[in-house]
């Protein structure tokens, strides 16, 4: 407990403290005193804010399409998977031990100007010759998709696979259709898998940067690339503090009013 | 033509599967493929089959030594978690102490902050007490988002224990210490493995947090991040591909020996 | 640890054993002995605190009040595997991660005695399994794990072994089966075993002693037969098997009878089977005790005339009537088919006679629905 208290809370605190303090003057770079300037935090939220919703709108686009991608995957899995199911669940994971920086590369790689989609593409005349597929926010979305999959997949696949198949075919003998049948059972009943599944997801995605720096351009960056660059290249801590700060409130806000709209506070 | 659409029909969920999966394994391939490439330093275009790079992963700079931190920090992070994890999950699992709840929202809170935010948080405080970024910070950085996973994980299977076991060994004259040796922690034990594999391949990945607190020292993921620029060696892929399929063959020998063990 | 408690053997004795959870009271105030060596059961409805009560024999819940003595020991405030008491549990508990073998060589090696072989290897020859030595429990079906679970607990050669609802889940044929099995093992190795179940068939088929169990309190205790013949509270005579109970008055008195009035009828009730406490009163009759006949049949002993049969069932060796009468009570008799009679049929009027022994007398203020009603949760392990 004291581990957890001395290197999380700790740190906040301090990363609060920081946020509110101005350079000193006439001192060098990097040298900053605590003048409790909460100007900061307006100061970097007006200078970033086109940052902060490319954060936010990415983070939740990747969330709604990798929460598409892997329901059907993962109901596929628990309901389909018979005796394949842990080789299964071992191959959701797997892809984790390529790093997956190295990962997000070959995607770059795939997709970029000397890979074969893209001039497969270009051939029958699908995009033009001046699209590119990388360095676009098409490509840092769908980087992040990819990423996060297996953090989706997982706890659906926990909470679909607890489900009593025999459920599902009382429904279907109460006269509901296949739809009707996974809008009102299958869907409510993995509710706690898709609550834990996109929380898992968008709150790494809101704060990444490395798909971003990797498959973007500058005109995706997205505020972790921000934070990172006042805090590697301009070293400006306040403003990375405060920003890190402003990320953090906002993520919190938005998970308990998502908490709280999906009804249930029963997480992973 | 109808008897195809009806199959197609009936299967369409485990196409799909197959699908997702090779959208899964397409990079992983790529990185495989591209571990033969005769590239020399840059791994963009295929220029012909090698074996080279498998003979000689070490042949490009720096790359072993960042290897070898990974692995040295992922061992210690992975210990360090399994260990101070475990010891919470029981504490949080099996007894009601006073600010049982706080300690439950402080292990989720390290899950619910972005990467970003605990890397970034945990330099300041380096720098505050001047502890200069490097292996331990690393190491200190790693531990605290692994234990949160570790905690989860094994409390998971605590929760899961059926409470008559231990009341059972109780009742055949198992003393507390001998019910927990005997009884609990051998139950307990797969869900430590488990957070145990899961702290290693996390730490072993992190690139965010560590590239805040690790100063000059390299890590793998750090060494392919700075590397990306310039074209990343062939020796990369061929670390990856290694780190995948020894990851595969824990797993499946893991999943092996229990079965066996079920059985005989 | 202390021996003594290990070493304690002889009849147990409950002393105004009460545990309550806030204001809930699961036992209250239960006072009982069970002597060395017998079969005891204790039958209730599910909730009426019989789970708790062999709980805190068996050292896993702590009484609120109260004292729980072996012979001569006290060992209320001893640890559970300080007792000479071992548990057959509810869904059996086998460690998962060890072999039949080791379940069994469990207590024994606890115990610290190094030679095991000998008394597992008896112990599964005792419940017909030792082939099964060296499975997982997973391996096994409901039944072979329920005799593992019984080996497991009598290997250890403990003064009392408890049942929690032992057959619970197995299927009724398999049920019957270890019935009479598990009557055979107790005689076999003498041990006294203390039997928790909601099912009074099986209570009274295995007990040579039955406590009635109801909201924590002992209703009744008694052989199987004493229980159904003669009980003293309506719960008892509507839990164990069925009773037909007519509101009446004590109008009278015959040598060691006494005269009851039902309605304008009267009948007599032996004294000693009489538990009213004035002269308000129920008189008992179990179903299979009436004679049901046609109007010119003769009839004697007790009698009520005027009924009319409302609804027959033939289920095979018995033909059940529900018989309207006067008063508006609709009478429940069940008739052997064996006497040639042909059946009654719906709307014919009847007589209803019985021998006067069969006769029982409840207090006139009980409930005479206490015990009926049938509990959905019953199969469930609640409490």
């Amino acid at each position: 407990m004291g581990f957890l208290f001395t290197f999380f809370l700790l740190p906040l605190f301090n990363l609060a403290q920081t946020s509110t303090q101005t350079p000193v003057g006439g001192g060098d770079t990097g040298q900053y005193e605590q003048t409790f300037r909460f100007q900061n935090y307006i100061d970097a939220f007006v200078e970033n804010r086109e940052q902060f919703g490319r954060s936010f709108l990415y983070a939740i686009i990747a969330t709604v399409l990798a929460l598409a991608i892997a329901y059907p995957l993962a109901y596929a899995i628990a309901f389909k998977g018979g005796k394949l199911k842990n080789f299964m669940l071992v191959l959701v994971v797997a892809p984790f031990f390529t790093s997956f920086l190295l990962r997000t590369i070959a995607w770059k790689q795939i997709l970029g100007e000397e890979g074969f989609v893209v001039p497969t593409l270009r051939t029958f005349g699908i995009i033009s010759e001046s699209t590119t597929l990388t360095s676009s926010a098409f490509a840092v979305v769908a980087g992040m998709t990819y990423n996060f999959l297996p953090f989706m997949t997982l706890p659906l696949y926990a909470s679909i696979d607890r489900i009593d198949p025999r459920t599902l075919e009382a429904s279907g003998d109460l006269y509901a259709n296949g739809f009707t049948t996974f809008r009102k059972v299958t869907l409510p009943l993995s509710m706690p898998g898709v609550v834990a599944g996109t929380l898992l997801t968008f709150i790494p995605a809101a704060g990444d940067y490395v798909n971003a720096a990797i498959l973007g351009s500058p005109q995706t960056k997205m505020l972790g690339n921000v934070i990172e660059s006042r805090y590697f290249k301009i070293v400006d801590y306040p403003t990375a503090a405060a920003l890190s700060f402003t990320l953090m409130a906002a993520i919190l806000i938005l998970v308990t009013v998502y908490v709280r709209k999906a009804g249930t506070e029963e997480l992973v | 033509m109808k008897k195809l659409s009806r199959w197609f029909g009936r299967n369409l969920i485990r196409i799909y599967a197959v699908v997702a999966f090779t959208y899964l394994f397409i990079p992983v391939a790529y990185t495989f493929a591209f571990s033969f490439n005769d590239s020399g330093k840059s791994n963009l275009v295929w220029k012909g089959f090698t074996f080279d790079n498998w003979k000689n992963p070490c042949g490009a700079p720096e790359i072993c030594s960042a290897l070898g931190n990974s692995i040295k920090i992922g061992f210690l992070a992975t210990v360090f978690s399994t260990i101070l994890g475990t010891m919470i999950a029981f504490a949080l699992g099996r007894h009601k102490f006073k600010g049982r709840s706080t300690t439950n929202l402080l292990i989720f809170l390290p899950m619910a902050t972005p990467e970003i935010v605990l890397g970034a948080s945990l330099l300041s405080l380096f720098l505050v007490f001047k502890i200069n970024p490097g292996f331990w910070p690393t190491v200190i950085a790693h531990v605290l988002f692994c234990v949160s996973f570790v905690v989860v994980t094994v409390k998971a299977r605590i929760a899961s224990l059926d409470p008559r076991l231990e009341q059972a060994a109780m009742d055949l004259y198992a003393n507390e210490r001998e019910t927990f040796r005997r009884v609990t922690l051998p139950l307990v034990a797969p869900g430590i493995a488990a957070a145990a594999l899961l702290a290693f391949s996390l730490s072993f990945d992190d690139f965010i947090i560590t590239n805040f607190n690790s100063g000059t020292m390299t890590t793998f993921p750090k060494f392919v991040y700075t590397s990306a620029a310039r074209g990343i060696p062939a020796q990369a892929n061929v670390i990856g591909s290694s780190m995948f399929f020894l990851a595969l063959a824990i797993v499946v020998i893991g999943q092996f020996v229990g079965r066996k063990r079920k059985v005989s | 640890m202390s021996d003594i408690a290990k070493s304690a053997r002889g009849d147990l004795k409950l002393s105004n054993l009460t545990k309550s959870y806030g204001d809930f009271t699961a036992v209250d105030d239960l006072s009982l002995v069970i002597p060395k060596g017998s079969f005891f059961a204790l039958l209730g409805p599910s909730g009426c605190g019989k789970t708790t009560t062999l709980r805190m024999i068996a050292g896993l819940e702590e009484p609120t009040q109260g004292t729980i003595a072996l012979g001569e020991t006290d060992i209320t405030d001893t640890k559970p595997y300080q007792r000479p008491i071992n548990t057959v549990f509810q869904n059996y508990a086998l460690f998962p991660h060890l072999t039949i073998f080791e379940n069994i060589a469990f207590g024994l090696r606890r115990r610290g005695i190094k030679d095991v072989d000998d008394a597992v290897n008896k112990a599964l020859d005792l419940v017909e399994l030792p082939h099964l030595a060296q499975r997982k429990p997973t391996q096994l079906s409901g039944g072979q794990q329920q005799r593992i679970a019984l080996a497991r607990a009598i290997v250890n050669r403990p003064a009392l072994l408890l049942l929690d609802e032992p057959l619970g889940a197995l299927d009724l044929k398999l049920r019957r089966q270890m019935q009479i099995e598990l009557k055979w093992i107790q005689k076999e190795v003498g041990i006294t075993f203390v039997h928790v179940t909601h099912d009074q068939e099986e209570a009274m088929t295995m007990a040579d002693t039955i406590a009635v169990m109801n909201e924590g309190k002992i209703e009744q205790m008694g052989s199987p037969a004493d229980l159904y013949d003669n009980p003293e509270t309506a719960f008892v005579a509507n839990f164990l098997g069925q009773s037909n109970l007519i509101k009446g008055t004590i109008s009278g008195n015959d040598g060691a009878n006494q005269i009851v009035d039902l309605f304008g009828q009267k009948i007599s009730l032996q004294k000693d089977r009489s538990h009213g406490v004035d002269n308000s009163i129920y008189a008992g009759i179990r179903p299979e005790k009436f004679r049901i006949s046609r109007l010119e049949t003769a009839t004697s002993g007790n009698v009520l005339t005027g009924g009319k049969v409302e609804d027959v069932s033939y289920i095979g060796v018995s033909t059940q009537y529900q018989v309207l009468m006067p008063w508006g009570q609709e009478l429940m008799v069940f008739e052997q088919n064996d006497d040639g009679v042909a059946p009654f049929s719906v709307g014919e009027p009847v007589n209803i006679s019985w021998e006067p022994i069969f006769t029982f007398g409840l207090r006139g203020d009980e409930d005479a629905e206490a015990g009926t009603e049938v509990n959905p949760d019953e199969d469930l392990d609640d409490e």
